[in-house]
């Protein structure tokens, strides 16, 4: 076991993927000398070379558009998008060509990118730097859509990405690069299937289902709700497309209550599909709706008041009020 | 531009002007600034200080191979047009007038070469040995793709305007590394280190002058030159993107464009066969030879419409047509090789023999292309194993097996 920082787990887990695999290799503006804007990649182009990590013009559709070119001549590109409002010059890639080049070419081709994309608020940034923009990707048929909220998943998960053989997007929460924990380098993580969710905290009142940043506010929620006598499970989803809609029912048909809470919109969500998803499995199971907590609907607001918009833990406890009132 | 030219004085002088201006210089060393042309529309061949050399390899056999491919994708462009108005086919993309552009560059490239086209290289497709009928397969609403690409290094086709351009130069990126890593092993060149030692390979990719304007052949361009890239850029300006004509895309010829990226641009007479195939050659062995990328402007002309959808009348004036019809590349070089020598009647009354042979084999694939099981859908949409479409296919096998007919229900077969 070794403690270490988010940003640090990810910088280890490219490490390990560079050295194991040969065909694998880093793209994405300032990743070389500078490291990244979060010093995620600092230090592997001296370890590995220009060549390995390789600092691209600044043009994102270029970035993943090339990265299917070297996938497509059988690398194994980890492409970076500096912030979640800078992806979208590269979306026609992901979405138009990306997501559908297996499919099109009849299964003959396969794109095995891996798209690193900070996401999400809460760092006090100007505008395009804190946004959420998953659920765009989670409607495509042909992407993979994970996202670690501590060390461990994230050194793991990484490499995972990098092994899976669909084009995986690889959500950073850019708020917790800085959270620390214990990362089992030895043994765990490749058992664990990134595309499972995993139950952080158990409970029987209710279940909160969330991902990414917002792990930690629905612990601390749980914990909360704990000193009033109700019983809070916690769910980090780890995968948003696919879902572990098996998980999330198991845990509904035990706990009857279901909050879904993300720092995307709440209109046309993740938070949605969960809800529709778990009324259709396990309404005989629910006492309450489905109650969904995330952003408003409107642009990323400035960060003087991004604080209003986030969902936080009092957010958490009067949706949890909410589904307890039924 | 040299420093001294630059509007402020602050930079005078710089360094790193001079070590800019340096490798401009070096990287332009474009063969001819004029548009190259070898055989004149009165069949006769005309010479060129770097680019004879080229047609100089070209003996009379592959001469007549040219007409001969030129003819074939002519009488399959027709097929197919006849094919969509029977309504066996959604759409198609009509290719005539552009024969030349596409044989002269296809049959430049080499089996170890990998083409990225856009949607109309037919021409391109023949000479990479693609089986035409499955071509047709996704103007039929059978496939998004039908081909398996790894058979002739020949990509599909993307309906994405300029997406491939930088899955090209993605591709060339991966050839230079295989390359570094085959000689790191010891070998002389490779196809990549996990595969046989071979040739050296380039990419070319082929976009319209509509394409042009995209951001993609902007940062295609920019990366290619950044990471001197083994890939030949080949713009067919066509002179029509649907209704709008080049003029609204570009100020200047689309070759100069490439200056502006640091290699070199050359502008072709693309109704030219032997020009065409003269600087293509000379493109990819300049970009398997490790000098970096080229822009090829082949200047020719969509007779026919966009697609079968398109109404040039409408837009366009029939003069203008029949100007470029006096320029036809097959008729152009049917009279070099009968001035020639070359070929004779019974030549190409074989070669109008075969194209009907071609065509009646297009028409009975065609007849016989079938819709596939959605089920392939379901299967090709990951790779790996998904719970998703394993949980929407089980959905699907249980409504279906609630119709007459069990799993071969309407939903299934439809």
């Amino acid at each position: 076991m070794t403690t270490m920082t988010i940003a640090k787990a990810i910088n280890e887990g490219l490490r390990a993927t560079l050295s194991n695999n040969p065909k694998s290799l880093l793209m994405g503006e300032d990743i070389g000398p500078l490291g990244g804007v979060y010093r995620v990649t600092d230090g592997l182009i001296g370890e590995f070379g220009a060549d390995r990590v390789v600092d691209t013009p600044l043009a994102e559709s270029g970035i993943i558009g090339t990265a299917i070119g070297l996938a497509l001549r059988g690398y194994l590109p980890v492409a970076e998008i500096q912030f979640d409002g800078f992806v979208f010059p590269g979306f026609n890639q992901i979405t138009t060509q990306l997501a559908k080049m297996h499919s099109r070419s009849n299964g003959n081709l396969t794109v095995p990118v891996v798209i690193r994309i900070p996401y999400g608020g809460g760092i006090g940034s100007i505008e395009h730097h804190s946004e959420s923009p998953e659920a765009l990707f989670a409607h495509t048929p042909g992407l993979r859509i994970i996202t670690p909220s501590n060390p461990h998943d994230a050194y793991w998960m990484i490499q995972q990405a990098v092994n899976c053989q669909d084009p995986v997007i690889f959500f950073e929460p850019k708020r917790r690069y800085w959270l620390k924990g214990e990362v089992d380098r030895e043994s765990a993580g490749p058992a664990e299937d990134p595309f499972k969710a995993h139950v952080v905290r158990e409970g029987t009142d209710a279940t909160v289902v969330v991902y990414g940043p917002l792990v930690p506010v629905a612990l601390a929620a749980a914990n909360a709700a704990a000193e009033d006598g109700r019983s809070i499970e916690v769910i980090d989803l780890r995968s948003i497309s696919p879902i572990d809609f098996d998980a999330i029912e198991a845990s509904v048909k035990k706990t009857g209550r279901l909050v879904v809470a993300h720092e995307a919109p709440t209109f046309g969500g993740i938070g949605g599909e969960i809800a529709a998803r778990i009324s259709e499995r396990a309404f005989h199971s629910l006492e309450a709706p489905v109650i969904r907590v995330g952003g408003f609907h409107m642009p990323y607001p400035v960060a003087k008041v991004e604080e209003d918009y986030l969902p936080d833990i009092d957010r958490i406890l009067e949706a949890l009020d909410r589904a307890f009132a039924y | 531009m040299g420093a001294t030219h630059l509007p402020s004085t602050e930079f005078d002088g710089t360094e790193l002007d001079d070590l800019l201006e340096a490798q401009a210089e070096a990287a332009l060393g474009v063969p001819s600034s004029e548009m190259v042309q070898l055989l004149g529309p009165d069949g006769t061949l005309g010479t060129d200080s770097v680019f004879s050399e080229y047609a100089a390899r070209l003996d009379a056999e592959k001469l007549r191979g040219f007409y001969a491919d030129m003819a074939a994708i002519r009488r399959f462009d027709q097929e197919a047009t006849a094919l969509q108005r029977q309504g066996q086919l959604a759409l198609w993309v009509p290719l005539t007038g552009q024969e030349a552009a596409q044989i002269g560059s296809g049959r430049a490239s080499q089996p170890q070469d990998y083409i990225f086209p856009t949607y109309r290289e037919h021409g391109v497709a023949l000479t990479r040995n693609v089986d035409l009928a499955e071509l047709l397969k996704q103007f039929r609403g059978v496939s998004n793709g039908g081909w398996n690409p790894k058979d002739t290094n020949f990509h599909l086709y993307t309906l994405v305007l300029a997406a491939q351009t930088p899955h090209a130069v993605g591709y060339a990126m991966g050839i230079q590394r295989d390359q570094r890593l085959a000689e790191a092993q010891g070998v002389e060149s490779a196809q990549g280190i996990d595969g046989p030692a071979g040739p050296k390979a380039a990419v070319m990719v082929y976009f319209g002058d509509g394409a042009s304007s995209e951001g993609d052949v902007h940062e295609s361009m920019v990366f290619a030159s950044s990471y001197n890239a083994p890939v030949v850029f080949f713009c067919q300006n066509n002179h029509w993107a649907i209704s709008v004509p080049t003029a609204v895309q570009t100020r200047i010829p689309l070759s100069n464009r490439a200056k502006g990226y640091g290699f070199p641009g050359i502008r072709v007479d693309g109704n030219d066969v032997v020009a065409v195939h003269a600087v293509t050659e000379w493109a990819l062995e300049h970009a398997r030879q490790g000098n970096g990328p080229v822009l090829i402007e082949a200047f020719t002309y969509r007779v026919g419409a966009h697609t079968t959808a398109d109404d040039p009348t409408k837009y366009r004036e029939s003069s203008e047509e029949a100007l470029w019809r006096e320029k036809d590349p097959l008729d152009r070089l049917e009279k070099y090789l009968r001035a020639e020598g070359m070929a004779d009647d019974a030549f190409f009354a074989q070669v109008a023999a075969d194209g009907d042979e071609l065509a009646a084999y297009i028409r009975k694939s065609t007849y016989e292309s079938d819709a596939p099981d959605i089920r392939t859908a379901f299967a090709n949409t990951y790779v790996e194993a998904h719970p998703l479409v394993a949980e929407e296919l089980a959905w699907f096998e249980e409504y279906s097996a609630g119709f007459a007919g069990g799993d071969e229900g309407e939903g299934a077969s439809r």
